[in-house]
């Protein structure tokens, strides 16, 4: 999948992630700080709806969130302060300073990743819900113990 | 840098996935035919690979022949052929077993096949990025494989499974995307290189990647207190899932783990930054003790299994953190090891409860005269996970307990001669109850049998848990004519009792299948300087 992102020009995707690496870190943190915090923000918020929320369906968006929140990192780490769309123009030749496009590439992989599990979750749970009754974790558990 | 096999290893399964669903439009029951054929397929492909690896060392795939920075290499050398072989022999004999003990459906075998793609994608690899989309293929399919058991709380062990696992598989997304920012690339072999020229081992970026990547990888392997997902989802789900996916989806995420460690972060991280690797030699550890405990206190016989792999995974990643040569080559063996004994143990229990639909231990009573040959196959087993000599149990944990001493990490080696003594606790227990606890005391125990079994099934399998080594030089010709025994001692005993426990027949395969493994791990028990040969290249080049 990260294959697609090389299309051909390998000079031009080079240069991008000469730009990942070389932009000092605490430079290109600090332009983009609130995304980060966004990041953590929502990881935590995610993960915690995950483990805290009886609700089973709750525990999916949790997870939604927590996966969120990880594109969301991606695709901020990829920016570049005005930079161009990572794209090749069919004239050739770079034009100066623009987004890797490598990160966006996972970050798309990473969501169709996403729905499926989010599919494959949501199924599970309406097979629960037609035995059981309920979304409650806790009530199932202890309709299961008996 | 075209080798087109490597690929093929990958897309055969994937590929092939699709067709139960395709065909079974127009006709019924391809599922197990088809399948069949991919396995055999891959057994061709991974036997390929491996003696090539043999041959000429490490080599690799690069798909749609980009350059390595950006494009996705898939990598084979010795650790990684040798996990593809125990995939391509696993699958084989959890196929060969499910031909008249497993599910019918379509959708099943669809989801196997795609579980065995992503399980040769994992193995093969070389790039951090697709290692967790295949993670996640290999996710996906073991959920829905443990949810076909039909019932409510596979349903729950499933969807808990999904939530604990994608949690995992999210941090060592989160773990790669800061390697990244750190060096700009995906690549293995890159990174490795990258690492240290350009922010150096004891970055905080990477100390942190290191730090998600683990805590991921240890979801996957189920490393205590990460491992609440496995006992549900190995007990709920259907025997032949349950075989599978705790023979190869643990193991492979313990292998994507020491494939991290060694081929991304090398062991001069643990150089730089010494805490990373106590740290994760020290849940490992706290894994292996706190694993058995609980194995022996379990009832259930399959949920007993399963705490027992959460030890055995303490001690292979133990291994991998310990990172002195004997114990990465012990990791390695009883990472293969520990797989070959569990599907051999999981089937077992599988030929157990199709026969008399008994699932505790203390139902187990008296068995081992009633079903000697499977009962046998299983106590060698059960006697090679303790680590008894010959078996592969005994030689991974040799090395492992070697390369502890060697890494001047004693408590790491007490704790695994320790905890051979609690995996005693457990086993023998079991042993005593399927040999020497008559069936009578116990309620819904299968009760004696009527007829008194022919002396040489009994005698062999008392042969069994008396003295391994008399048994296992004993050979192949001897364990496959008791099983010509047992079947026909069985099929006497079974049209009774299938009457009342809506039990399923037990067919010669897959007792045959059980008593293979069992013969195989004991003679993989003599392959010691085999695994050396084999693993050594792989072992100079990542210490």
């Amino acid at each position: 999948m990260t294959a697609l992102s090389a299309p051909g020009g390998g000079s031009l995707a080079l240069s991008a992630l000469d730009g990942v690496a070389t932009v000092p870190l605490a430079l290109s943190a600090l332009s983009t700080r609130y995304a980060y915090a966004t990041f953590a923000l929502l990881f935590a918020i995610g993960l915690y709806m995950m483990i805290a929320s009886p609700n089973l369906v709750k525990k999916v968006i949790g997870l939604n969130l927590f996966q969120s929140a990880i594109f969301l990192f991606f695709v901020s780490m990829a920016y570049v302060r005005g930079g161009a769309v990572p794209a090749i123009p069919s004239e050739g030749g770079a034009v100066g300073a623009y987004a890797s496009p490598l990160p966006q590439v996972i970050v798309l992989t990473a969501i169709v990743v996403g729905v499926s599990l989010t599919a494959v979750a949501l199924a599970l749970i309406v097979r629960l819900y037609t035995e059981y009754g309920t979304l409650n974790e806790e009530t199932i558990r202890e309709v299961m113990d008996e | 840098m075209s080798n087109p096999e490597l690929a093929l290893l990958v897309a055969v399964p994937i590929l092939a996935a699709t067709l139960p669903l395709l065909v079974g439009l127009r006709f019924d029951s391809v599922g197990w035919p088809i399948a069949t054929v991919a396995a055999l397929v891959e057994a061709g492909l991974a036997v390929f690979v491996a003696s090539r690896v043999a041959t000429e060392g490490r080599y690799v795939h690069s798909l749609g022949n980009y350059p390595r920075q950006y494009g996705i290499e898939l990598v084979a050398d010795g650790f990684s052929a040798a996990v593809v072989l125990l995939i391509a022999v696993v699958t084989l004999a959890v196929l060969g077993y499910a031909r008249r003990g497993g599910a019918r459906e379509k959708t099943y075998y669809s989801a196997f096949l795609l579980l065995c793609g992503g399980l040769m994608g994992i193995g093969l690899t070389g790039d951090v990025f697709n290692m967790f989309v295949f993670l996640e293929i290999v996710g996906l399919a073991t959920y829905a494989l443990v949810a076909a058991g039909r019932s409510g709380r596979s349903a729950l062990a499933a969807l808990k499974y999904l939530l604990v696992g994608t949690a995992g598989a999210s941090m060592y997304l989160v773990g790669i995307g800061f390697a990244f920012v750190a060096t700009g690339t995906l690549n293995m072999a890159e990174l490795s290189r990258a690492i240290p020229e350009t922010v150096g081992y004891s970055d905080p970026l990477v100390v942190a990647s290191f730090s998600f990547v683990a805590v991921g990888l240890s979801v996957k392997a189920a490393i205590f207190p990460l491992h609440t997902w496995m006992p549900d989802a190995y007990a709920e789900a259907p025997d032949t899932v349950t075989a599978y996916i705790a023979a190869l989806v643990s193991t492979l995420g313990a292998y994507a783990l020491a494939r991290i460690i060694y081929s991304v972060y090398t062991p001069a991280f643990f150089e730089a930054v010494p805490l990373a690797g106590d740290a994760l030699v020290a849940f490992a550890t706290t894994s292996i003790v706190a694993g058995s405990v609980l194995a022996v206190i379990q009832s259930d016989v399959k949920r007993m299994l399963a705490y027992s792999s959460v030890a055995q995974f303490g001690m292979i990643v133990a291994a991998f953190g310990l990172g002195t040569e004997q114990a990465l080559l012990g990791g390695a063996i009883h990472l293969v090891g520990h797989g070959l004994m569990k599907v051999g143990l999981f089937l077992g229990v599988g030929v157990i409860a199709s026969a008399y639909g008994v699932r505790t231990v203390r139902e187990y009573a008296n068995l081992g005269y009633r079903s000697p040959v499977t009962v046998a196959a299983m106590g060698i087993l059960l006697l090679g996970l303790v680590g008894i000599p010959p078996s592969v149990g005994f030689l991974g944990k040799w090395y492992i307990a070697w390369g502890a001493i060697e890494a001047g990490a004693p408590v790491v080696a007490a704790v695994v001669l320790f905890s051979t003594l609690l995996t005693l606790l457990y086993v023998a227990r079991l042993l005593e109850t399927l040999y020497f606890r008559p069936p009578d005391d116990v309620e819904g125990a299968v009760p004696a049998a009527d007829v008194r079994l022919r002396s040489d099934g009994g005698g062999d399998a008392d042969a069994g848990t008396d003295d391994v080594s008399a048994d296992a030089d004993a050979g192949t010709d001897d364990v496959s004519a008791d099983v010509g025994a047992y079947v026909d001692v069985d099929d006497a005993g079974m049209a009774e009792i299938n009457a009342g426990t809506g039990t399923r027949p037990v067919s010669f395969g897959m007792v045959f299948v059980v008593a293979a493994i069992a013969v195989a791990a004991v003679a993989l028990g003599f392959a010691g300087p085999v695994f050396e040969g084999f693993l050594g290249p792989f072992l100079e080049a990542v210490l």
